[in-house]
């Protein structure tokens, strides 16, 4: 990953999981940190349960448009399992890197019981055989324990980070946190960022 | 997040396209802005709403997008810079004041923003908005990065304020919905007196218009010879290029990637239009004499091609013959959004070279292994949404009533009740206030053998901004149906934007609140209010209304957003399922809490055979409990 230019990285998820937020604060980060940010993303209706997805573009040299071209993507941070495959399945290809949260959040033909949501079992092995490097985190489990589930998206954050595959050291981007967040959500959200880049250390 | 005054000038910030644009008013000193919300162009309003009181500027979210324009049209003419943002819907709305404001001309500076999107990610349809710049007359700008819809929004005033006339700026989803990294100026106070002069009779009309007709051309051909030398137009490439791409907005990154990721930069050129209506005519021609191949490269219709076809047309003996492609030859839709893949499959078709796709052998990988797990995931009412429950009551009054009533409906979140989660119930979607239009209709067709009993719904914000007129019409003509205002106290859909009916304005002050009972009320007519969640009381409320077959009457289902009472309150209920109870496929329900009432946070349990309850999605509404036959669903006080 180090040098590639420009660095295309998606974040995955459906609807209400931070996903737009992770992105700006990266994305904020990144600029700090000197370089040209793109981040195209989808919302609106997709607010209300739909697939969210934000295309990050990273460059020294310039800026770039708003969309990743298929099988582009470098790295796909996934806020919940199946979107992360449905995201490798159309800009994976075999040099990408796919961080994905462990936790499901039932499609509403599974949740009515009229489809099958995949086991872990099968999830991994589609992870691991479509990417250079697949890790499945229980981000969701984490932030439940530290008190608020929405939370996973800034662990998720902190892996990512770990992992190296951003050129954003992680002060770099608790500095952002610093500037961006309000002063009652800071301590918390800093911790949850930490607790993400402990899960990478432990790979 | 931080404002958009939060960063020094010179520094760099990461703004969404939205945000660079209402910096770019701020650094043109504007000093009025108004809009009505519309995905996606909301936040170039909300923006300046947060600096509103530092930067002394006066910013409001208008009831409908006509008063908009006509508010920020009566600061340029007190000569105060004003920007007016929409969607392409709202275009519709305001064109009817903006057909003769361009005969009227202006005073200072004033900016309309056109957000128009592309493959209605967010819409009932893709309205292509730049023809009415051509149709009225007026200047177009089409920005192509962030920096330029700063930069552009900025000169835009200085622009109207030459010409005195209106400035248009075409935006998409992928420019106003995107963030990339901006360089700032300075913001600037508005620093005017706001004061209405009149110097010459019938100045601030459209009298006589054929003479302001003519003056309207003069300023255009006044424009065309500004746009000559602007910056927003460049070309970048070979001297004589095998293919030339004309392209403007979005179009500009996807032609840029194209070009690159095939490795065409020696042989195809770009000419990158900022300034789309009227056309530098004699810069389009000169970039068009390199070559006898073009590629048009635009959003939604080929409005810029049909353009550039025109004025070959009047010059074809100094050109000589042109092969256009684009959106007419088939190599790019006219409909749906551009994305860089569609871009590189033109420029690779019309040149006949190989396209480097994506790897064969690893797209077939990916699907053999994730075909089978990827389901389609819809979008829906969230959990706790006061419309899944008003609907829920509208499905059991119409079976109840057993007439063939049906719903007509309009544009919000509740144009999801076309849907799974909505019971299938609103069966007509198309303007704002239009469901109540086509119940005025439906519900005079008595004497033509009509007899089903006809619901109109439309939100809190949707019946400010619409539904009134359709309303008053149908007690006037004596029209027979009902109007539920779907009262969730927001303009959900768009980002919880406040209204009339909220007691809230656009920089968080107190505002008077518009009475809904009181003023529908005043029509005369039978006005009831229903708490949805309570579908005791709601289900038998619709149907009286429903068989009291005389006139209109209005029903009121009042409660508040899911999201809006996450971050205001704590969740009213805990909710679980008694799995002792829940009797699952035997219960003889048929799995109706999961199956038909469809709320994300129940989920059936494929393990157990019972429903439960997904504690992170849940908002703890309890309506579910009343759903459930076997009383197997407990909501205690939370």
């Amino acid at each position: 990953m180090e040098g590639k230019d420009p660095l295309n990285v998606i974040v995955t998820g459906v609807g209400g999981q931070g996903n737009v937020l992770i992105s700006q604060l990266m994305g904020r980060a990144l600029v700090r940190a000197g370089y040209h940010v793109t981040i195209g993303e989808t919302y609106g209706a997709s607010q209300r349960g739909g697939p969210v997805m934000s295309h990050l573009r990273v460059s020294r040299q310039s800026q770039y448009g708003p969309l990743i071209p298929q099988g582009q993507a470098d790295v796909v941070l996934g806020l919940e399992p199946v979107e992360t495959l449905r995201v490798l399945g159309q800009y994976g290809n075999p040099g990408v890197t796919a961080i994905t949260n462990s936790r499901p959040v039932y499609p509403l033909a599974v949740a009515i019981g009229t489809a099958h949501y995949p086991s872990v079992e099968e999830i991994v092995k589609a992870l691991e055989e479509l990417s250079i490097r697949a890790w499945l985190i229980n981000a969701t489990d984490v932030a439940i324990e530290m008190g608020a589930p929405i939370l996973a998206n800034i662990i998720m954050v902190g892996a990512l980070v770990g992992a190296g595959v951003l050129p954003l050291a992680a002060e770099e981007f608790e500095l952002e946190l610093r500037e961006s967040l309000p002063a009652d959500r800071l301590d918390l959200n800093l911790k949850a960022f930490r607790r993400g880049l402990a899960e990478a250390k432990a790979r | 997040m931080t404002s958009i005054t939060a960063y020094e000038p010179g520094a760099s910030q990461l703004l969404m396209g939205n945000e660079a644009i209402a910096r770019g008013a701020l650094e043109a000193g504007v000093g009025f802005a108004s809009a009505y919300p519309g995905t996606p162009s909301s936040e170039i309003i909300g923006s300046l709403a947060e600096v509103a009181g530092e930067m002394g500027i006066y910013v409001e979210w208008s009831v409908n997008e006509k008063v908009a324009l006509e508010a920020a049209a009566a600061a340029s003419f007190a000569g105060v810079r004003a920007i007016v943002a929409m969607k392409q819907n709202g275009l519709n709305v305001a064109s009817d004041f903006l057909m003769t404001l361009n005969l009227t001309g202006t005073v200072a500076g004033l900016v309309l923003v056109l957000c128009d999107d592309p493959a209605a990610l967010s819409s009932t349809n893709e309205q292509d908005s730049r023809p009415i710049a051509k149709w009225a007359d007026l200047p177009l700008l089409e920005p192509a990065t962030f920096q330029e819809a700063k930069d552009m929004t900025k000169w835009a005033f200085e622009l109207s304020e030459e010409i005195k006339n209106v400035c248009l700026i075409r935006s998409v989803t992928r420019v106003s919905h995107a963030r990339g990294d901006v360089r700032l100026g300075e913001p600037m106070p508005p620093g005017r007196q706001a004061r209405f002069a009149s110097t010459t009779v019938g100045q601030f009309t459209s009298m006589f218009v054929p003479v302001k007709h003519s003056l309207l051309h003069q300023k255009l051909n006044k424009t065309r010879e500004i746009f000559e030398s602007s910056p927003f137009n460049w070309y970048a490439g070979p001297e004589k290029p095998e293919l030339l791409i004309v392209t403007c907005g979005s179009g500009w990154y996807y032609s840029l990637e194209a070009v690159k990721t095939l490795g065409l930069e020696s042989s195809v050129g770009i000419l990158k239009l900022g300034t789309t209506w009227p056309l530098p005519e004699k810069l389009v021609q000169q970039h068009l004499a390199r070559t006898d191949k073009v590629l048009v490269v635009e959003e939604v219709d080929p409005f810029l091609e049909g353009n550039l076809k025109e004025l070959v047309g009047d010059t074809f003996s100094a050109l000589g013959p042109l092969t256009f492609y684009g959106k007419r030859s088939g190599h790019l839709p006219s409909f749906g959004e551009l994305d860089p893949d569609r871009v590189m499959g033109a420029v690779s078709s019309v040149l006949g070279r190989e396209r480097a796709a994506v790897d064969p052998e690893y797209a077939k990988k990916a699907q053999a292994l994730t075909g089978g797990l990827v389901q389609a995931r819809m979008i829906g009412f969230c959990a706790g949404c006061p419309h899944r429950a008003t609907l829920w009551s509208v499905k059991n009054a119409l079976k109840l009533d057993g007439r063939g009533g049906f719903v007509t409906g309009d544009i919000g979140c509740y144009t999801m009740g076309l849907g799974p989660t909505g019971f299938f119930q609103l069966k007509t979607t198309q303007a704002m206030g239009s469901g109540a239009g086509l119940a005025c209709g439906f519900g005079k067709l008595g004497r033509l053998g009509f007899s089903q009993p006809v619901l109109a719904v439309c939100g809190d914000s949707t019946f400010f901004h619409a539904a009134i007129p359709a309303l008053i019409n149908g007690v006037y003509n004596q029209s027979n149906f009902t109007l539920i205002i779907l009262d969730n106290s927001a303009t959900a859909m768009t980002g919880f934007q406040p209204h009339p009916g909220t007691g809230a304005s656009a920089v968080g002050e107190p505002a008077p609140k518009v009475d809904l009972e009181a003023l529908c009320g005043s029509l005369g007519i039978r006005v009831e209010v229903a708490d949805p969640f309570d579908l005791q009381d709601t289900t038998p409320k619709l149907l009286d209304l429903m068989q009291d077959d005389r006139g209109v009457r209005v029903l009121i289902s009042r409660r508040k957003c899911a999201l809006v009472r996450a971050r205001e309150e704590k969740a009213a209920y805990k909710v679980r399922v008694d799995s002792e109870k829940c009797r699952g496929e035997s219960c003889g329900c048929a799995r109706l809490c999961t199956r038909v009432f469809q709320c994300p946070g129940l989920v059936w349990d494929s393990e157990s055979q019972t429903a439960k309850i997904d504690e992170v999605i849940c908002s703890g509404c309890g309506v579910c409990a009343d759903i459930c036959p076997a009383s197997a669903i407990i909501r205690e006080v939370a």
